[in-house]
């Protein structure tokens, strides 16, 4: 009886902790070791080089502005695109070569790491802070607010999804991430199967990026509901806005979930509780429905917003009003709420009766009527339109082929006997791929390539931006639809070596199609440094680059500080279009001070303090982990003593800021 | 009918496919076939939808694009009731068919329901007695009991043609799921619960079956063999069971339940007959509860305070919490000795309505493990 494991002694300063945990055995760690650390290096040096800190403090890390911490969102985003996308080669070369024998170029170590943290890092990390950051830059320009109704905390979200993705980083270079999917099932999670490091990464990365999510919900569901412009009923707000209201609605109540969830997990982790244990009577099956009870939401949190983006783009760039405004507003909210039914679709082979799975079968397909009125309606705002395939509008028009594709594979898998045979198949992951790339990514990049102009105030460069269009909708393409064939084949996700031969060949026409979106990716990323380098060719001075319809489109691009000078005043829906119509007048005088928010640095040292706090924790470093959990709580109380949270943005600012305006529109209509 | 609705799907879409064996398309088993009739089926009813819609955004981007100054331009047009009237009831009609067809069809291929046929205009005959197979998913290979034979298989499942199949699932450690393509859909296999599933295999031959829930390390190699053969050949590779030299006991059960990766298929003369009750109910290694007698003794109040004293330290190196106590495991204080028989031996035999589904049986009771599937029968069967 006295065999049990003794467990190993901590170390007091560095708990477990130690050299063993850096992979210095994965010969392909230390390289991108190596690559990460010069490149740090060199950023570090450059900014250093060139005086950039105090800037880069004042200006960007301390910002309260809701537009720049927009921006920076965007960046996070893209930044993780790349480590997301690393893996996702990574996978797709490891599935390629590790045939008849052979068991590729990966062991089952890393690469189970490596399928987790794609999944984790795409979802958290990369589709997320992107959205996120959308509705951050966009929704208070479109309801004509000065800002959001929590600035500080606007900052202080921003920064805790960052040491998310912080501690995901590390994991790759100290110790190791999870091993156990992108959703952490137990009973593999818990303790007992998986008692090394990597699901705690897994836990504290979400704990903390999760605080920021939640928060920016609450933030922009406030904004959405307080800070609209005089004017703007619920039924004339921008479709882009309703859809961003409904996803907080949903962030609000889906997050604490997850939260929550995770915080079972950690009790069963670090205290030994069995909520989702084998014995005791824990539930594992408990901890997978509260996962897809956030699960499923989450999903729509994510394309809900694009939707949005859609209904702006296609209107905008068919010159015509949105067909069915209102039907498209309740196709929204009908999505919302079903939203939360349908979750059992992602377990139907879990055993529950034949009527709890039609059940929920059937309230899946019932989200594809709004969905299918979404579609109809983007269609019937074209038809009779004047379609300029701008950039965006090619976006838009890819979207739609390719995600009614999705569609119909995801209703296909919500009719349960079809789904014994295809779930956790790769039919099932091409089916999500088709409406996460198809759908949210697609419309990322409608958005990007659309509000860019709006943001940095020149357009992006149309050449590259095509090169990079092309490669991504035809590797996309090339990329899953070998995998819908794999699934049929029967192949089942997550596999790292395989038998069959027959096979191979439809991994390698995916491995192709993964490299062509790299290329895309690549293209784009040119596609930014060009545009940057010709921006006095692509500049917009008037602020309406693309004769938009909605109230951002009314101000400078980039927009002044304070957004408007004016609160503007809406009688409908399309409320700038309204405004053009009807011979609207730039007010030249009469300008007042603007009380603005202030920046502070909490939002950042809070921040870190939980980075430090989530690795403490993960490596049980208590003494740490007692620190920096007092750090934060202390900080957040001397924060609150911190009164100098506004300024006034003085009147000669204001009017320095207008007459450069009127200074650059008079310049474009002589 | 079958046949038709297979040649229609299958040739003009997959007709540059035919080079690969898309086993889902094409099983070779009535289970199987009928959950890929399904998918067909709902696949062409959605397609009426949407190819017109593929169609028209092709045609309504060509047409209305912006240097095409013949076509109609009017901006203010956005609503038109007759317009939106089509918009929300053509998908609802085909939700509205796709929803029958998903009620009858999830209840009819229940895995939990026992079968009703062996093929399409083949009936089962009077007094066929199901196989029974109990499948272990282990630590990363599957373990298969015949408790009409008393043998039991690592990695190998033989089954005789066109005899209907009946499966209790479970896994010793962490979920898997259990999969054979040619025979019917997948099911999980959870470590302290017991899944059902039901199906045939028609036609003969050798095929592959393996987890489909990721496991860990050794996830990738974890298949079996899956066997379909004449009932003359099922009573001779039987009788090549039996002549083994391992005899599954519980100590040797615990042994094979230590992870290992792609094993050789073995077999094992004899089984306890108690082993697969025991692995439900988590209690293979002896001196410990088992989980159905601990629901049963809490159901009757459970133990007191005194139950908080009857644990004992697991023996075996085993992770803990880092501020938890040791792994520990309930003491056994009653050893009935309990087999789980399967219920449903004779085939055709339960009510064969086709309105409720029978939901997760927990050990030792009658009553489904998943909460809403219990709601929903108790509320269903009031």
């Amino acid at each position: 009886m006295m065999s049990q494991a003794e467990l190993p002694v901590l170390d007091p300063i560095f708990g477990r902790l130690s050299f063993a945990a850096l992979p210095l055995h994965e010969p392909i760690l230390v390289a991108t070791f190596v690559a990460v650390a010069i490149g740090g290096i060199a950023l570090l040096a450059g900014v250093t080089r060139y005086q950039l800190w105090g800037y880069l403090w004042r200006e960007w890390i301390t910002t309260i502005d809701h537009k720049r911490i927009g921006i920076m969102y965007m960046i996070l985003g893209i930044v993780m695109l790349l480590r997301g996308f690393a893996d996702a080669i990574m996978m797709r070369l490891q599935q390629a070569i590790a045939f008849g024998g052979s068991e590729g170029y990966l062991n089952a170590h890393h690469y189970d790491q490596i399928f987790t943290a794609h999944g984790v890092i795409m979802i958290f990390f990369v589709a997320m802070p992107l959205v996120t950051g959308l509705m951050n830059y966009i929704v208070p320009l479109q309801i004509g607010a000065r800002d959001v109704a929590f600035p500080f905390l606007n900052n202080f979200s921003f920064w805790m999804t960052t040491a998310g993705a912080v501690l995901v980083m590390f994991s790759l270079f100290v110790g190791e991430f999870a091993r156990t999917g992108w959703l952490a099932y137990p009973p593999l999670s818990g303790i007992q199967y998986s008692p090394d490091v990597g699901v705690d990464y897994y836990i504290w990365a979400l704990q903390i990026a999760g605080v920021g999510t939640l928060l920016s919900g609450v933030n922009l569901l406030a904004t959405i509901i307080k800070m609209r412009a005089p004017g703007m009923t619920l039924m004339k707000m921008p479709v882009f806005t309703w859809t961003s209201l409904c996803t907080n609605v949903l962030i609000v109540a889906a997050f604490p979930v997850l939260t929550a969830v995770l915080v079972m997990l950690s009790l069963d982790r670090y205290v030994g509780t069995n909520f989702f244990t084998n014995d005791f009577g824990g539930n594992p099956m408990m901890y997978v429905n509260l996962i897809w009870i956030w699960g499923h939401p989450e999903v729509y949190i994510l394309i809900l917003p694009l939707f949005g983006v859609f209904s702006e783009v296609t209107s905008t760039f068919s010159g015509k009003r949105l067909f069915g405004y209102s039907s498209m507003v309740y196709a929204t909210v009908v999505i919302t709420i079903l939203s939360y039914i349908v979750w059992l679709h992602h377990f139907f082979t879990m055993g529950s009766g034949a009527s709890v799975n039609s059940f929920f079968g059937i309230t899946t397909m019932i989200i594809s009527i709004p969905t299918g009125a979404k579609l109809f309606n983007w269609l019937f705002t074209m038809y009779r339109g004047r379609i300029r395939f701008e950039l965006p509008m090619m976006w838009t028009v890819a979207f739609m082929l390719t995600f009614v594709i999705g569609g119909m594979t995801g209703v296909l898998l919500a009719v349960p006997p079809a789904d014994f045979v295809l779930h956790n198949s790769l039919f099932l992951i091409a089916h999500f791929h088709n409406v996460i790339i198809g759908g949210v990514l697609f419309g990322l990049f409608a958005g990007i390539n659309y509000w860019f102009p709006k943001a940095f105030g020149f357009k992006l460069d149309r050449f590259w931006g095509l090169v990079s269009f092309w490669l991504w909708v035809i590797g996309f393409w090339v990329a899953f639809m070998p995998l819908y064939v794999l699934g049929l084949m029967g192949v089942t996700r997550r596999l790292r070596y395989f038998e069959d031969p027959s096979l191979q060949i439809w991994f390698q026409i995916a491995a192709v199609g993964a490299g062509l979106i790299a290329i895309g990716i690549g293209a784009m990323l040119v596609q930014f440094y060009v545009s940057f380098r010709k921006r006095n060719e692509l500049r917009d001075t008037t602020g309406d680059p693309w004769d938009g319809r909605t109230l951002e489109w009314s101000t400078s691009s980039p927009p002044p500080v304070y957004n408007f000078a004016f609160t503007p005043i809406v009688h409908d829906g399309d409320a700038w279009w309204d405004m053009k119509q009807r011979g609207y007048q730039r007010p030249l005088s009469g300008f007042r001070a603007i009380l603005m928010p202030a920046n502070t640095g909490a939002g950042f040292i809070l921040a870190v303090l939980s980075t430090v706090f989530g690795f403490a924790m993960v490596w049980y470093m208590w003494w740490l982990a007692i620190a920096s959990f007092i750090g934060l709580v202390g900080y957040t109380i001397y924060h609150t003593f911190n009164y100098n949270r506004e300024y006034h943005l003085t009147l000669e600012d204001v009017v320095r800021a207008e007459d450069e305006r009127t200074r650059q529109l008079a310049a474009v209509r002589s | 009918m079958n046949r038709r609705v297979r040649n229609l799907a299958v040739l003009p879409l997959f007709a540059a496919l035919s080079a690969c064996d898309m086993v889902v398309l094409n099983p070779g088993g009535d289970v199987a076939a009928q959950q890929r009739d399904l998918l067909v089926i709902s696949t062409w009813l959605m397609l009426i939808i949407i190819i017109p819609v593929m169609v028209l955004i092709v045609i309504f981007a060509w047409r209305y694009r912006h240097n095409n100054r013949e076509a109609r331009y009017e901006p203010e047009w956005h609503h038109s009731m007759r317009l939106e009237l089509v918009i929300w009831s053509c998908p609802l009609l085909i939700v509205i068919c796709l929803g029958a067809l998903t009620w009858l069809g999830t209840h009819l291929l229940d895995p939990y329901r026992p079968l009703d046929r062996l093929a399409a205009n083949q009936p089962i005959p009077e007094d066929t007695r199901a196989l029974q197979v109990d499948v272990i998913a282990l630590d990363w290979k599957w373990l298969f009991i015949y408790p009409q034979y008393g043998v039991a298989t690592v990695n190998e499942m033989a089954v005789p043609v066109n005899q209907p199949l009946s499966l209790r699932i479970t896994a010793s450690s962490v979920m898997n799921a259990f999969y054979v393509p040619h025979l019917a859909g997948m099911i999980y296999a959870m470590p302290g619960m017991e899944t059902r599933l039901h199906g045939v295999l028609n036609e003969p031959g050798e095929s592959e079956g393996y987890s489909t829930n990721y496991s860990g390390a050794g996830f990738s190699g974890m298949k079996f063999k899956v066997r379909s053969v004449s009932d003359t050949e099922f009573q001779r590779w039987v009788t090549t069971a039996r002549a083994a030299e391992q005899s599954l006991t519980r100590d040797a059960y615990l042994q094979l339940a230590k992870p290992s990766e792609r094993e050789p298929v073995r077999y094992f003369s004899t089984v306890d007959e108690q082993l697969y009750s025991l692995v439900v109910g988590m209690c293979v290694e002896p001196g410990k509860m088992c989980m159905h007698d601990m629901m049963a003794i809490d159901d009757r109040g459970g133990l007191g305070l005194a139950g908080v004293y009857n644990v004992a330290r697991h023996s075996g190196d085993l992770p803990r919490a880092v501020f938890g106590a040791d792994q520990s495991h309930v003491i056994g204080i009653c050893a009935a000795p309990t087999v789980r028989t399967f219920e449903d031996d004779l085939l055709p035999q339960v009510d064969r309505s086709p309105l409720r589904g029978a939901g997760l049986p927990r050990p030792a009771s009658g009553r489904s493990g998943s909460l809403l599937a219990d709601t929903l029968d108790s509320t269903s069967s009031r």
